[in-house]
């Protein structure tokens, strides 16, 4: 009886077990690759200022957005919605890594001219790397004829300059990080007490709620602002909706402005007083 | 134990390694086999290659073991390849998709023909019969298999949100050419 156990043992052992050793051979020759991390954020804005995402060569992206006015402004007002700023903005992705874009905003009249440029990029798998860089180069142009008659400014006058590193980290797939060390340079500013370069550095940071829906929130800490004016930090809070193409924000801010220049240096609103603007970003990409 | 029983064991394990040998355990293998997929909708066509894939056979007992990395899969518009990984797939959770079955009446097959595969098909936790035919094409070097199948989306607890509903098919035609080569 024994024996014919014993037999039978080792015939069903000779049989069995042989996928489990075809499994063993392909996870001893699968190759330890290197890929991207993708989808840092979902967008190309956190909330008012950029996040580290390039759009894909060839992809044309049309953006539009809005600030209305004061939320503490008063009924009369309807909260700030008879008052609105508003941005049209088309961005090109000339290869993966350069985006270069125009846009106009209606607050002074202001032209806008961009381009960013991924550096570096997170990495995971065999060639890791912990983080993304990518730089943010803008010109600012007002066209508001503000000025006295007879003392017109020239074009050069009334142009700002932004620099920017951005750099982030998704740390999973629910929480990413983002740094922002920014230059701003004004080639006018309103009152000799007033530095023409601002130094800033913004934090950034988007939370998953699910797959398509995330809270982002944004602060710029401005290290030697303007003296002559009563600006203020800028922070802004978003709720991001993203269904196919379309990617939706929308933003509670202290900032009126959609340009870095203007919300990181000139913001006025004071958040936890109630100066806050609701607004939206809506992007397409063709 | 007796002798004699000392001697059907004896015979049993020389009976057992003669099998053995005379089915022969040659494994054929590759590490680029290709699978794609296609969705085919009146809005648009979506198509995704993976040039990466794994494929083991045992000759000795026609059993396959098939397995691919998702993000290896590449789509010609790169925002769907990341709405794919991100939204769909879930790559970061579930890497790999694994396909563990038999080539039915393997020793019989001719040298060219039409083959009959079952098994079982992992893709983001969720596991799946398949049952297909495949074009075989072998020689003592090599082991071609080629074919398609269908899988619903829905099977593999994978959700498209309404907005998008038009664009992405229910079923998802997976083709398959696998190209191994003796295994040593």
């Amino acid at each position: 009886m024994k024996t014919k156990i014993l037999f039978i043992t080792i015939i069903l052992l000779s049989i069995s077990g042989f996928s489990q050793d075809l499994e063993d051979i392909l996870d001893a020759e699968t190759e330890e690759t290197t890929f991207n991390t993708n989808a840092t954020f979902k967008g190309t804005r956190i909330a008012n200022g950029h996040s580290v995402e390039t759009r894909k060569k060839g992809d044309f992206e049309f953006l539009i957005s809005h600030r209305f006015g004061r939320i503490n402004s008063g009924a009369y007002n309807l909260f700030g919605l008879d008052n609105s700023n508003i941005r049209f903005g088309f961005e090109y992705a000339f290869t993966n890594n350069l985006t270069i874009a125009l846009g106009r905003s209606s607050l002074e009249k202001t032209y806008d001219a961009y381009l960013k440029y991924r550096v570096l990029r997170q990495k995971e798998g065999k060639k890791y790397f912990p983080f993304s860089l990518t730089y943010f180069g803008s010109i600012a142009s007002k066209t508001l004829k503000d000025y006295d008659i007879n003392n017109k400014p020239s074009f050069a006058n009334r142009l700002a300059y932004t620099n920017q590193l951005l750099i982030a980290r998704k740390f999973n797939s629910s929480f990413s990080l983002q740094i922002m060390p920014t230059f701003v340079h004004f080639n006018t500013v309103q009152n000799e007490l007033d530095n023409h370069d601002i130094y800033a550095l913004g934090i950034g940071s988007r939370v998953k709620l699910s797959k398509r829906f995330s809270i982002n929130a944004e602060y710029y800490h401005t290290i030697n602002p303007f003296e002559s004016r009563a600006v203020q930090n800028s922070l802004a809070l978003g709720l991001e909706i993203e269904t196919g193409g379309h990617v939706f924000q929308i933003i509670l801010s202290n900032s009126r402005a959609m340009i870095e220049k203007s919300f990181i240096a000139e913001s006025t609103g004071e958040f936890f007083n109630g100066d806050i603007h609701l607004g939206f970003n809506i992007s397409r990409i063709f | 134990m007796t002798k004699k029983s000392i001697l059907l064991l004896l015979s049993a394990l020389l009976f057992i390694i003669s099998i053995n040998k005379i089915i022969a355990q040659d494994k054929f293998f590759t590490k680029s086999g290709s699978v794609s997929f296609f969705s085919y909708t009146l809005v648009e066509d979506i198509k995704a290659d993976n040039n990466q894939v794994l494929s083991i056979i045992n000759t000795g007992n026609g059993k396959i073991v098939i397995k691919m990395l998702m993000r290896s899969f590449h789509f010609k518009k790169a925002l769907m390849q990341e709405h794919f990984n991100e939204n769909y797939i879930e790559s970061y959770k579930f890497p790999k998709a694994i396909f563990k079955g038999v080539i039915k009446n393997f020793s019989k097959l001719e040298k060219k023909d039409v083959a009959k595969i079952e098994g079982i098909l992992t893709i983001r936790g969720v596991s799946k019969k398949i049952s297909t035919v495949a074009k075989i094409t072998q020689s003592n070097r090599k082991i071609i298999l080629k074919g398609k199948f269908k899988v619903r989306v829905a099977d593999f607890d994978i959700r498209i949100p309404t907005v998008v509903s038009k664009n992405i098919s229910k079923t998802i035609i997976i083709s398959f050419e696998l190209n191994h080569k003796l295994y040593k």
